[in-house]
């Protein structure tokens, strides 16, 4: 009994290895993808009837490989075609092949694949947009979706991008330690632009399951890279963000925020998963921003109320992390935790000299308003609003921004 | 006589069901866990984290070694179990098939359980037989 639905799962969770391990066939992007489609169809048709295979990737890259072979020797008219019958008896093949693809190739054809979709010639969007398409196998539809664009639009855009990449420099052969931690670093960065993409979106957009994608992706890369304190850092920071997903908006689609949200509905399962992963990175004792950053999550999800977070750690950490990349998000976040330690003065003390590079920045504005709004110099916080909601991204950021405003008048009122 | 159910699938596969998938399969293992509830068959059950959560410790050297992740490298992994009080093995595969009917994919291993012990922080009722005449009266 194979149901369409585990074949579609078992196709689904073989498409990144499988096309990394086409591509290192093949060369040629194009070609890994089409080979792929052709086994999937051959999937479809051969697997309700005769069960699942035992190792589904290993017959997918099989199985695409051959009928990637035949279509070059149909385009040559060199040779005669094998019939469908004989393809399709794979039982003795497909053993030895399994044994072959051990996790290390799959590791590097996976970190392959994903790099190739981080090429630093593309806008993130576009990295976005590829790995989405070529990695995740979400439809061109799918993804112009979750982007507010045109299909035709993301069409010619994942076109583009693959035209690109096409014409650079790809290395096939095996990558060396140092270039391997070089791909893995820029590949887990474009894991954290997918999961920030849908993070980042309003409620109720389609945009939002690119967070589970990226989970996805990471638990892949975790899982070919068992030992890097940093991919298990990436993993362990999306989970205990995506934990409190539910209770980010209200039902009307208003941000909700941490210290106003209802932890009792947080998901406990997927905290658990993230205060696990983050507990092991720490055990290799080599620190790095994406374990800063889950273990500063970790304190909120650890707090049960609001009032129980510890802010000096979570102060520590954002020291840490400015020290490790510095940036004035970076200080900007710290400044909220200097709030809760020593009070809105000190905090503004501190983001005030971040104003020139901060300019645009809609948070910075929000922050700032808030800050001086609680010192009662509420005429400086109302411009610092009317900042704030000319730059915010989503009508929730500008509600929420209002919502700030009509407590600063509520304020001046009674004063 | 109790056994374990060991469920084994691919937990790539799994971990990827969308909310609405896992919400489906909770709902139909949930239905068959009342039931057999109600027969007096299921003990204590559990779901595991991805073996990507895993750590372990490797007792053939002093100290042990900690390593990441599973201890074997499979196709399918242990993804949880049941136990489950039932009359002999027939009756075991019975309710694996019950079981199995509801969660698509992979496989369950039935192992007869050698020992057992409680939980000890828990009410001792929690493994004792079923008592229906009680439950009956309300």
């Amino acid at each position: 009994m194979t149901d369409l639905a585990w074949i579609d799962a078992a196709i689904v969770a073989a498409r990144p290895e499988a096309i990394g391990a086409l591509l290192r066939y093949f060369r040629d992007l194009d070609t890994a993808e089409e080979a792929f489609q052709d086994a999937c169809l051959r999937a479809l048709h051969n697997w309700p009837e005769k069960g699942p295979p035992r190792d589904p990737t290993a017959w997918l890259i099989l199985v695409g490989r051959n009928a990637a072979l035949d279509g070059v020797r149909k385009r040559s008219r060199s040779a005669p075609l094998p019939a469908e019958d004989q393809l399709s008896d794979l039982g003795d093949a497909e053993a030895p092949l399994a044994e072959r693809l051990d996790n290390a190739d799959y590791r590097d054809d996976v970190l392959r694949l994903l790099f190739i979709c981080c090429h630093p010639d593309l806008p993130a969007t576009q990295q976005i947009a590829l790995a989405l398409r070529i990695v995740s196998g979400l439809t061109v539809r799918e993804i112009a979706r979750a982007f507010l664009v045109g299909e035709a639009a993301m069409e010619q855009r994942i076109t583009r991008a693959k035209a690109r990449i096409a014409g650079a420099d790809v290395p096939f052969e095996t990558p060396g330690p140092v270039e391997r931690a070089e791909r893995l670093a820029a590949v887990l960065a474009m894991v954290y632009l997918v999961f920030n993409e849908g993070y980042s979106a309003g409620a109720g957009s389609q945009r939002l399951a690119l967070t589970a994608e990226a989970v996805r992706l990471a638990r892949l890369l975790l899982r070919l890279f068992q030992t890097e304190p940093e991919v298990m850092g990436l993993l362990a920071l999306m989970l205990l963000q995506q934990a409190r997903a539910e209770t980010r908006f209200d039902a009307a689609g208003e941000i909700v925020l941490l210290d106003d949200q209802d932890r009792g509905r947080w998901d406990h399962r997927q905290i658990g998963e993230g205060l696990a992963l983050a507990e092991k990175a720490l055990r290799h004792q080599r620190p790095g921003p994406y374990q800063v950053q889950a273990a500063i999550a970790a304190v909120h999800a650890r707090a049960t109320r609001p009032e129980d977070t510890d802010w000096a750690n979570i102060e520590g950490l954002y020291a840490a992390l400015e020290h490790m990349q510095p940036s004035p998000v970076i200080t900007l976040n710290r400044a909220v935790a200097v709030d809760k330690l020593a009070g809105p003065a000190a905090a503004l003390a501190l983001i005030e000299p971040l104003e020139p590079r901060l300019a645009g920045y809609f948070p910075f504005h929000g922050a700032r308003g808030h800050f001086l709004m609680r010192i009662g110099r509420l005429e400086e916080a109302r411009v610092a609003f009317d900042r704030a909601i000319a730059l915010a991204a989503t009508p929730a950021q500008a509600a929420h921004i209002r919502r700030q405003l009509d407590r600063l008048i509520q304020t001046a009122d009674v004063a | 006589m109790l056994y374990a159910i060991l469920c084994y699938n691919n937990e790539d596969v799994v971990w990827s069901w969308s909310p609405a998938k896992e919400a489906e399969v909770m709902g139909a293992i949930g239905a068959v866990q009342e039931q057999l509830i109600a027969e007096g068959k299921l003990g204590p059950s559990l779901r595991l984290l991805p073996t990507t959560a895993a750590t372990t410790l490797r007792k053939s050297q002093d100290p042990p070694l900690v390593i990441d992740g599973p201890f074997a490298e499979t196709k399918e992994q242990l993804l949880g179990f049941y136990v489950i009080d039932v009359e002999g093995l027939e009756d075991a595969l019975d309710v694996a098939r019950r079981i199995g009917a509801a969660s698509p994919g992979g496989c369950f291993e039935l192992r007869p359980i050698a020992l057992f012990n409680p939980d000890p922080r828990m009410p001792a009722a929690v493994h004792e037989p079923a008592r229906p005449e009680t439950t009956v009266q309300a």
